[in-house]
């Protein structure tokens, strides 16, 4: 591979990209939650018919399980060679 | 007739007559065998072929259902895209060992009888671990014996089972159990172990990643299967497998949101995918049930699909540790997406295949009023976005630059990442396809407007948490550690406990010893002080003595005989 290949700046290593596509994540989300609002969900569950449930159980489920996950490391780290020795 | 000669044979035999080519003959042998397999399947009519009679019992070897076509079918695909995967691999031992395992797990799901069950069973476990061993190093030689050890563990429990089974039932055929039945729960926990049930579920985190590139790509797609057919045969409709099944879906994925290796977050995240079947299993309705054999079709294939591009990785660069990769995405373009399309796949996006298979089940779960089990799974469905879904791609291929620059994929491996990830999208987009295979009438539409837009929030919000996790540098770091699970009772517990008692017991045994010693000394001495040379009891007495003794008593006796 050529250096000026492996140089090469791509379109991800910006910063102000990365924000972009950050930005356009929380622009169909929020699109998402919007329609809501005009499709009426059928669920079998009554309470999974409030309007932005699946949003808002994805987003603190997924909060919840890295804090819980991180906290777990406190207990359960050991070093790597932990079973080698 | 196609029935008498048994598919696993086909499959093993290709591993026989792989083990005698070389160069491209083995390489048409690996790729024809699969292919034979899939044309015999697709012939066969339902029904017992190929009986035999040992030890006064009929051995069924094929035994054929819809169940059995089912399992029958995409292991011979998995077996085919393994094959083309490992088509650069110029190792004898993986590119035999993979057909005949494959095929002694094709014959275990056509065994009818108990016994046949067993021998395949063992078989495939043997032929398995020759691709955990064909890593050739230290780790993966203790790992593969940790493996086997567990797996023989399993047939033991199965053939106690059948024989208990048998001894009060008078049949040794393979089919409804249940639980309450003599032998249930010893068969429970043998398929549960290959279905790494909690608690007997680590021998996978443990041996899996540690196996070759090509070799784990095999080995995620039949041993735990395996356990999901026996379950889906012997025990559907048994409510304790809710229970067991909501638990494989939500702990594991604590454990790979802080595990480095990236093989072994796919490890974990099989257990949670397993999870989800054997809810189905355990909610026994045809919905369920459809849906659980249903996604371990797809899974086989998504999850090989996974484990190809992180095969690939590994290849390229030497490590699958999250703190080691980055970035690679400018290297292995192809590889990104393929793993991207197993990502989506896994994570239950529209237009992929665990999303018309895995909604049967959690439907199915409400139908049946297990509202808290549903809950389970949706968390567990969101978790698995964000740890298989994003971590693995984005560890691997975004995230910081590593500065690895490598070379694409070869070439067998791209082809197979292709396919794989074109039937991944195939299930997605026409899932009626996969409906009419399975077992059970079909009745269930995935594709509604409420089903769309409740799964896109779900994994839109689960991304857009990693995201501000990430920004907000709360997500924690990838770090180069060990994470205790249950393989510790086995690997330290156990050693730590035999080492505690074998020096206690040396530790008595000496005191022991000591105390012998001294008692058997100080008997001897004592002996010696009075039989010994010149010891009192010992000494010769002169006749004159004794004469002078017998008169004095004599005197003695007539004194007191007077008195």
């Amino acid at each position: 591979m050529s250096k000026a290949k492996a140089d090469k700046v791509y379109w991800l290593d910006r910063s102000e990209n990365v924000t972009k596509l950050f930005l356009g994540l929380c622009a169909v989300g929020l699109l998402l939650v919007i329609a809501d609002l005009i499709v009426h969900r059928h669920d079998a569950v009554a309470f999974a018919q409030w309007f932005g449930f699946y949003a808002a159980y994805g987003f603190f489920a997924c909060v919840a399980l890295v804090l819980t996950a991180k906290a777990m490391r406190r207990v359960l780290k050991r070093p790597e060679d932990y079973y080698d020795r | 007739m196609i029935g008498e000669w048994p598919v696993g044979l086909t499959l093993i035999a290709g591993g026989v007559l792989a083990a005698i080519a070389r160069g491209r003959v083995r390489d048409a042998v690996t790729i024809i065998a699969p292919l034979l397999a899939l044309a015999q399947l697709a012939a066969l009519a339902p029904g017992d072929y190929v009986q035999l009679h040992v030890l006064g019992r009929t051995l069924v070897l094929m035994h054929v259902d819809r169940l059995s076509l089912l399992f029958g079918y995409v292991f011979a695909i998995a077996t085919l895209l393994g094959a083309i995967y490992a088509l650069q691999v110029d190792d004898a031992v993986q590119r035999v060992s993979a057909p005949i395992y494959a095929g002694c797990t094709v014959a275990a799901v056509f065994a009818g009888d108990m016994l046949s069950l067993f021998v395949f069973w063992e078989l495939s476990a043997i032929a398995s671990v020759l691709l955990i061993w064909a890593r050739r190093t230290e780790r993966s030689y203790r790992a593969g014996m940790r493996y086997i050890a567990v797996q023989l563990v399993s047939g033991m429990l199965l053939l106690a089972g059948a024989l208990v089974h048998e001894a009060a039932s008078g049949s040794i055929g393979f089919g409804y159990i249940g639980l309450a039945a003599p032998g249930g729960a010893l068969l429970l926990v043998a398929f549960g172990i290959k279905a790494s049930f909690p608690f007997l579920h680590n021998w996978l985190q443990d041996a899996y990643p540690e196996a070759t590139e090509a070799g784990t790509v095999v080995l995620s797609s039949f041993t735990t299967k395996l356990g999901i057919y026996a379950l889906a045969r012997a025990f559907p409709g048994t409510e304790l497998l809710v229970w067991v099944g909501a638990t494989m879906t939500a702990f594991p994925i604590f454990y790979a949101v802080i595990e480095n290796d990236l093989r072994r977050v796919l490890a974990y995240s099989m257990t949670n995918q397993l999870g989800f079947m054997v809810v189905g299993i355990g909610i026994g309705t045809d919905l369920a049930l459809n849906g659980a054999v249903a996604h371990a079709f797809a899974d086989i294939i998504f999850k090989s699909l996974l484990f190809m591009s992180m095969g690939a990785v590994l290849l390229r660069t030497g490590t699958v540790n999250g703190t080691s990769l980055g970035g690679l995405y400018k290297s292995m373009p192809w590889t990104t997406g393929f793993c991207i399309v197993g990502a989506a796949s896994i994570s239950a996006f529209p237009l992929f295949s665990a999303f018309v298979t895995k909604s049967m089940i959690m439907e199915a779960a409400v139908e049946q009023g297990h509202v808290g089990v549903w809950l389970v799974l949706l968390f567990a469905s969101a978790g698995v976005f964000h740890h298989a879904g994003i971590k693995i791609p984005y560890f691997a291929f975004f995230g910081h630059d590593s500065g690895i620059r490598c070379k694409e994929a070869p070439g067998s491996m791209l082809v197979a990442m292709a396919l794989a990830a074109a039937l991944c999208v195939g299930i997605g987009v026409f899932p009626g396809t996969l409906y009419a295979l399975l077992p059970w009438s079909v009745d269930y539409h995935p594709y509604t407007a409420s089903h769309v837009l409740a799964q896109l929030q779900l994994l839109v919000f689960s991304a857009l948490a990693f995201a501000v996790l990430m920004r907000t540098g709360i997500y924690p770091p990838e770090l180069r550690a060990v994470n205790l699970d249950s393989d510790w009772v086995y690997r330290r517990l156990g050693p730590d406990l035999v080492a505690a008692c074998t020096s206690v017991v040396s530790r008595g045994l000496r005191t022991l010893g000591a105390a012998a010693r001294g008692l058997s000394t100080g008997l001897l001495r004592w002996t010696l002080r009075w039989h010994g040379p010149g010891g009192l009891l010992a000494r010769t007495q002169s006749t004159g003595a004794m004469a002078l003794w017998i008169s004095a008593l004599l005197a003695l006796y007539l004194v007191m005989y007077y008195a």
